[in-house]
């Protein structure tokens, strides 16, 4: 659906974009996770014509960004940043205005109108003036004409930018609902939502892809090196002991818990899993233990150890 | 085309919800007013044999150049920098219409909203006909020739609008740059009148490019073809400064 070969964007004096190469195959949603300034605005407004490439290729839907921009426009429905709308319109006049401006006929419109007012859940205020909306209703408006044309590929620019929770989640299902009808482009630098939204995620920083896979297959990559929170009933000194002596563990860190218990953050070395050992060591010391977890490596450790590779993660 | 339509329907209904549109009205039809109410009172005091468009623009010249002045940077103020400034020209580019489209779009948006502005003159005008009591008082082809030179000043000042507008995200720095413009381009009408006397090729520049001797023209129902080629093809001009300026995103 999209094919983007090498693709750099200058602004005066520096590169946005350096070199992008990637693909997205039909029916997917990708997410472009990055810190701000990564380039995923610019990005998608050379996917949808707004501002063409310095250099190199995109191809969305079989036509070229540059050369057969309308056509590429056709078969996109784009979200900016921030979500614009004509505040002072009613919400069924701008998407029926959307819609023509689209391209489609009279009759078409109106009944593609009524169809995303359906999907978006905004059939209740068609009739309102979307400046008085509350922003999560504001932001289906804005999904909503992103649908109206019925576009293969839909690119949203954080789509969930200022919400609330609760519609940060309604949100969510309405991108997740889109999937396999659509393919869904969306940037994001909150990771829950490329977690929770995406079946694929591409990870820039300063205009590169520094990763690209599954959230799941990152999450992996990451848990080699697991840490284990442990809490455990036992004197001081005689954990420090037992832990300075272990060479599986790396580094650890004692702190008081509630009651007599003792937390402990254990850092294995690479690859290993120390759960079964520590197990086995209150089991032979008759310690109490009631809590031995591995924390998962999310989203958000990757995302801090790629984008920031020079400095160690704090975690 | 169909495209078009829609978007030159949404700029004039941009004019109607939002306050701009009924103040501007409202503080031009005061203008207006006030003026009718001058000319009124000057053709009870004396007869004229001048038609009562030229009476009009003759006494009251600075009405309708204040109005032309003031009113059309605020008409375009908007068109470009407002949607600029809230994101939406970005929704808007990314559909499948051409930069010309747009810019004729917004041009003729604004042009229509400045015809719409003056329709009060015609009425006045047929007040005076018919409380005189003299059929001939104002006849089509003067009125023809007057509202041709109003359009045509118009649709200059809009496109010069238009033009100041998408230099720019902010709707004053739009106006400013469009007064600025407009009022230079009266005051050259000034030049000649400093330099009455003279020969030599700037006075001749200087005559040609007189708008005010030449809206005199259309007022007394004088159509000269040198001025109406002069606004068209700055009309034009402006006009394709406009689609450079929408246009210079992508080369930016």
């Amino acid at each position: 659906m999209i094919e983007v070969v090498n693709l750099t964007k200058r602004y005066a004096g520096h590169r946005a974009v350096n070199g992008l190469t990637f693909r997205v195959a039909p029916g997917e949603i990708v997410g472009l996770l990055g810190p701000n300034g990564a380039g995923k605005t610019t990005i998608m407004r050379i996917l949808s014509c707004y501002m063409p490439a310095t250099s190199g290729t995109a191809r969305v839907a079989g036509f070229d960004v540059f050369t057969e921009a309308d056509e590429v426009r056709r078969h996109i429905g784009y979200m900016p940043e921030h979500n614009p709308l004509h505040r002072e319109m009613r919400v069924r006049d701008y998407l029926k205005f959307r819609a023509r401006l689209k391209g489609l006929g009279h009759g078409r419109s109106r009944e593609r109108v009524d169809t995303v007012l359906e999907q978006c859940g905004l059939a209740d205020v068609s009739k309102r003036v979307i400046g008085q909306l509350s922003k999560g209703y504001q932001q289906r408006v804005g999904l909503a004409d992103a649908l109206s044309h019925e576009p293969e590929l839909i690119i949203l620019d954080e789509p969930t930018a200022g919400l609330d929770p609760n519609q940060i989640r309604a949100v969510r299902q309405l991108i997740k609902d889109l999937a396999g009808k659509h393919t869904v482009l969306l940037s994001t630098h909150i990771l829950p939502e490329v977690e929770v939204t995406c079946s694929r995620v591409l990870i820039l920083h300063e205009g590169r892809v520094l990763a690209d896979d599954t959230p799941r297959n990152l999450e992996k990559l990451m848990s080699k090196s697991g840490r284990v929170v442990t809490e455990i009933a036992a004197p001081l000194h005689e954990l420090e002991d037992v832990f300075e002596h272990a060479v599986e563990i790396d580094s650890f860190d004692l702190s008081p818990a509630e009651g007599d218990y003792i937390r402990c953050s254990l850092t294995a070395r690479p690859g290993l899993d120390v759960r079964e050992q520590i197990f086995r060591m209150t089991r032979d010391r008759d310690w109490k233990l009631r809590e031995l977890t591995r924390s998962a490596h999310s989203l958000e450790d990757i995302f801090v150890r790629i984008t920031r590779p020079n400095q160690e993660d704090e975690v | 085309m169909r495209v078009w339509l829609t978007l030159v329907r949404r700029e004039l209904a941009g004019y109607f919800v939002s306050w701009t549109g009924y103040t501007v009205i409202a503080a031009v039809a005061f203008l207006f007013g006030l003026s009718f109410y001058i000319l009124l009172n000057q053709l009870n005091l004396s007869e004229s044999d001048q038609p009562l468009t030229e009476m009009f623009y003759d006494s009251l010249s600075f009405f309708m150049w204040m109005i032309l002045l003031l009113a059309s940077p605020l008409i375009t103020m908007r068109t470009f920098a407002h949607e600029k400034f809230t994101g939406t020209f970005e929704t808007l580019m990314t559909t499948p219409v051409s930069d010309l489209q747009v810019v004729l779009a917004k041009f003729f948006g604004s042009f229509f909203f400045y015809l719409v502005l003056w329709s009060p003159l015609v009425g006045c005008l047929f007040i005076v006909r018919h409380f005189s009591n003299d059929p001939t008082a104002i006849d089509p082809g003067t009125l023809g020739s007057t509202l041709l030179g109003i359009g045509l000043l118009g649709a200059l000042y809009m496109a010069l609008g238009c033009f100041a507008s998408s230099l720019t995200r902010s709707q004053i720095i739009a106006a400013m740059i469009a007064l600025v413009l407009g009022v230079s381009l009266y005051l050259l009408s000034f030049l000649s009148y400093a330099m009455a006397g003279q020969t030599g090729w700037m006075m001749k520049i200087f005559n040609h490019v007189s708008l005010v001797e030449q809206m005199r023209d259309f007022a007394r129902g004088v159509v000269d073809i040198r001025p109406v080629v002069l606004y068209l093809s700055l009309t034009v001009l402006f006009l394709f400064l406009t689609l450079k300026s929408v246009q210079s995103r992508r080369w930016k």
